[in-house]
């Protein structure tokens, strides 16, 4: 047996339908922050096994940090809007916030 | 006995989705929240095993040492401890399995029925090459990825604080 891109393939389409699943089915806001966090890491995977096995050169490693930095600023930006949420309605279960305003 | 290679890559995977599902799954948000470090060290090794050393570095460094910490944080400060034992409930469980199903059979039809170049490659440093692409052919996505974050620094800061209302802004 040898590892090929189809194993790796299969990692991260099996890790993108986890987080699919968490983003889909998560009442707290944090929670479907993690499922976001698993479908870019298996994104970022697959960027990088297709630039091993079959693009060389370096530019699928070089969309992967991008990538990194995104999440990084995205996770900031949505943790500390739910903070803010929380101080507004004491919750932060997805289905309890209805009102934009008071 | 199997090389040592697949090992290791089946040791990681095994790793990195059984974390995934405890993130999936887990009534408890901090049980959750724990167990994505497992994920990101497993996709850290994953990036070693297809000779990007560089990456697994900056995953473990920034996933583990900056954005968990950070999700831990936002954890703590939003949830009461009385009622940890469901902080992290789910609806919808039927749908999405469905859903997902249907996008994994896609997905895997996709991927197992195309003719991908099947040679293995040797796993080789990569970071100097990585470097030059940086300050070279991707040198302005590189200033504006920095502008970027500086901007959600700044943008996370002005959300997260208190509203204190000076006694001028009155009235």
């Amino acid at each position: 047996m040898e590892i090929g891109l189809v194993h790796y393939l299969s990692v991260s389409a099996v890790l993108f339908g986890l987080g699919l699943f968490t983003v889909m089915t998560r009442k707290n806001a944090v929670g479907i922050l993690l499922g976001v966090e698993l479908i870019l890491n298996a994104a970022a995977l697959n960027f990088v096994a297709f630039e091993h096995f079959i693009a060389g050169g370096i530019s699928g490693q070089v969309f992967t940090v991008f990538i990194i930095v995104l999440a990084a600023s995205e996770a900031a930006i949505a943790l500390a809007i739910v903070l803010q949420v929380y101080r507004g309605h004491r919750s932060i279960m997805a289905d309890r916030l209805t009102a934009l305003k008071n | 006995m199997p090389p040592l290679s697949v090992v290791a890559f089946l040791a990681l995977a095994a790793l990195t989705l059984g974390s995934a599902g405890i993130v999936a799954f887990s009534k408890n948000i901090i049980h959750s929240t724990l167990a994505l470090l497992g994920t990101f060290m497993g996709i850290a090794g994953l990036y070693i095993t297809l000779s990007a050393d560089f990456l697994a570095a900056t995953q473990i460094l920034v996933y583990v040492g900056g954005t968990l910490t950070l999700i831990l944080f936002a954890v703590m400060l939003t949830s009461r401890i009385e009622d940890m034992k469901i902080s992290n409930p789910s609806s919808g469980v039927a749908a999405a399995f469905g859903i997902i199903a249907v996008t994994l059979l896609v997905l895997g039809k996709v991927a197992t029925e195309t003719n991908w170049p099947s040679e293995s490659k040797p796993a080789v440093p990569s970071t100097a090459k990585l470097g030059h692409a940086f300050l070279g052919e991707y040198l302005l996505p590189f200033e504006v990825g920095s502008v970027v974050l500086l901007a959600a620094m700044i943008g996370s800061v002005v959300l997260a604080r208190r509203a204190v209302k000076r006694t001028w802004e009155k009235g």
